[in-house]
């Protein structure tokens, strides 16, 4: 390769607030243009004064209700676990340090679609089906641990194998539940599967999750781009690894286990986010983690608004449309950048 | 220059009495005295894996000792909080872990990291250190490269200006050699046998007996079985204890008035 610098490398030669901050500026008219189609659009249209109205106002209007009962409710959800899914992913990639690994790799969403199919099958409500989901992915996240860190050495491949290994073990459960499962049950439980945020209707935790996260993240952003140069480069460097990395792996699957509790297994925006940031903004985790979060809601927003509108009345899964979107824009991405 | 960290300049950098380290059940050294005073240059050579990485990572205070003391600047290692550790000593590792793109500049300036705080991003002051560090490796035009781009001998030099840029008083120097063509192996070991004689102090691992003859004032000779022997590097650099770390015979010869050792 030539000494010229791509576009891309140039932007990252010098991380620095000045270039964050204009990331922002960018990425805040995306995020309420996001909102602002996902309150608008749906069965009924309401125009954005009305939702305005409905928002700040006292309308009480049938439309006023739609948005802010069923339509707000499920924006700010999908949002939420669009955030913790991208902010999750690029967490473990960075505790991996592996550019393939994303919120799913180490077991916790098959922890969580263990416990949310098996509520599915005991004809649950769908509030328990969603704690069934956490305390699955919670259960699959103590395994997982327990396993690695059973002799101390806690190393990134001993992870990395303890939870595709367990990962594994819960999709033969997966499948042994969707074989036994009557026609009706096995219709929600592929919905489930493939995320599907219909059900969203609870975001505060979620929403909570994401601002507190973030603010536990950021001071650690620094850090994680040391990291990245290697366990023992850090260490050298001033870097308490063992406990940055335990921290790393709580938060990422707490974040993990939120969002899928809430809208299923979405795919492709925990692995394609942190990705696509990368390739536009580099790899400083100060500027990627943040923007991550922000794409990364806004990016299931918006599918979940395309999910429910594209083919109305009839509601997609919304995990399928993020994937027909993520795809063809990361090959995209990456033919424009050789290489990488 | 930085501000370095000086807990008091008459110190030895580097101090250890009846050095024990240990990988499970055995010994690398035992009953190791060393001491490295500002200004000079110590290689560490041995078989491979007669213990030099390990022996390395533990004076840098990134494991603990088997046995015995050891003091950095004065002070014990473990009684150093770690980022100000990080500003007196630092470490060249064997191997550059790349798994992400980035450009060299931001690479380096990861070295910068112990010398700002939390919520501190990286101001001018730390680009010229870092474009100054990339200078002295010769990288300068490649500021804006990605290191995934970049070939093993760039890469290496990459590391080593992190290193620079990091500016610590202490330099534990794993291998500096590893993938450099022979104008940079002179290039590097120049270099900081220069920083060594400016004031501060450089201990190496090298597999060149001749590099460590030419470069080194002091050496750590490791036999392989638990032994180690550290002096100077007259009293050290003998064909016999060579011989024998190495288990092979070597010939001592002067050219021009240059110590060499020859394998047979």
């Amino acid at each position: 390769m030539a000494a010229s610098p791509s576009i891309a490398v140039g932007h990252r030669l010098m991380p620095g607030r000045a270039r964050a901050g204009l990331v922002f500026a960018v990425l805040l008219p995306a995020v309420l243009a996001a909102f602002a189609w996902a309150l608008t659009a749906g069965d009924l249209s309401i125009p954005l004064a009305e939702v305005a109205n409905a928002l700040f106002g006292a309308g009480d209007d049938m439309a006023a209700r739609v948005v802010r009962e069923l339509r707000l409710p499920r924006a700010l959800a999908t949002f939420a676990c669009g955030g913790l899914l991208a902010l999750a992913g690029a967490l473990m990639q960075v505790l991996l340090r592996n550019p393939l690994a994303e919120p799913y790799v180490l077991g916790i969403s098959g922890g969580a679609a263990v416990g949310a199919l098996g509520a599915i099958t005991l004809g649950a409500a769908t509030f328990i089906v969603d704690a069934s989901a956490f305390a699955g992915a919670l259960a699959a996240m103590l395994l997982v641990f327990g396993l690695a860190h059973g002799d101390g050495s806690w190393t990134q491949t001993r992870l990395l194998l303890t939870g595709v290994i367990v990962a594994a073990g819960c999709g033969a459960v997966v499948t042994l539940m969707l074989a036994l499962a009557p026609a009706t049950q096995a219709q929600s439980m592929l919905f489930w599967l493939m995320g599907d945020a219909s059900s969203a209707n609870r975001p505060w935790p979620a929403l909570v999750l994401l601002a507190a996260g973030l603010l536990l993240v950021l001071p650690l952003a620094r850090d994680l781009n040391v990291l990245v140069r290697g366990e023992l480069a850090a260490q050298a460097l001033g870097v308490r690894v063992r406990r940055l990395r335990y921290a790393l792996y709580l938060l990422a699957s707490l974040f993990t286990a939120a969002a899928v509790s809430l809208v299923g297994t979405v795919g492709f925006v925990g692995l394609i986010v942190p990705h696509l940031v990368r390739l536009l903004l580099g790899n400083d985790q100060r500027v990627l983690l943040p923007v991550a979060a922000l794409a990364g809601g806004t990016l299931l927003l918006a599918a979940d608004t395309a999910a429910r509108t594209a083919m109305a009345p009839m509601q997609l899964p919304v995990g399928v449309l993020t994937a027909l979107i993520g795809v063809p824009v990361f090959l995209f991405l990456l033919a424009r950048h050789p290489g990488r | 220059m930085t501000t370095m960290t000086h807990p008091a300049a008459q110190d030895p950098l580097l101090q250890a009495g009846g050095l024990g380290v240990r990988i499970g059940e055995r010994w690398l050294c035992r009953d190791l005295d060393l001491q490295l005073q500002r200004g000079e240059c110590m290689a560490v050579i041995g078989a491979n894996g007669a213990g030099k990485t390990t022996l390395l990572h533990t004076l840098a205070g990134l494991r603990p000792a088997a046995a015995g003391q050891l003091a950095l600047g004065g002070r014990a290692v473990q009684d150093w909080p770690l980022r100000e550790l990080a500003r007196f000593r630092g470490l060249l590792a064997q191997q550059q872990p790349d798994h992400f793109a980035a450009s060299v500049l931001e690479t380096v300036l990861v070295g910068r990291h112990p010398h700002l705080g939390r919520w501190d991003w990286e101001g001018a002051e730390d680009e010229r250190l870092a474009r100054a560090a990339l200078a002295d490796v010769g990288l300068e035009a490649m500021a804006a490269r990605d290191i995934l781009s970049l070939s093993g001998g760039e890469r290496q030099r990459v590391a080593l200006a992190a290193l620079l840029a990091q500016a610590p008083a202490l330099f534990l120097l794993d291998e500096p050699l590893n993938h450099l063509d022979l104008r940079y192996q002179i290039a590097v070991l120049t270099l900081f046998r220069g920083l060594a004689e400016a004031g501060r102090g450089v201990v190496m691992v090298l597999h060149d007996i001749n590099l460590a003859a030419r470069f080194a004032d002091r050496i750590v000779l490791l036999d392989g079985h638990g032994g180690a022997r550290a002096g100077s590097r007259d009293e050290v650099l003998q064909p016999a204890l060579l011989a024998e770390a190495f288990g092979h015979p070597l010939r001592r010869a002067e050219v021009e008035g240059r110590v060499l050792f020859i394998p047979e």
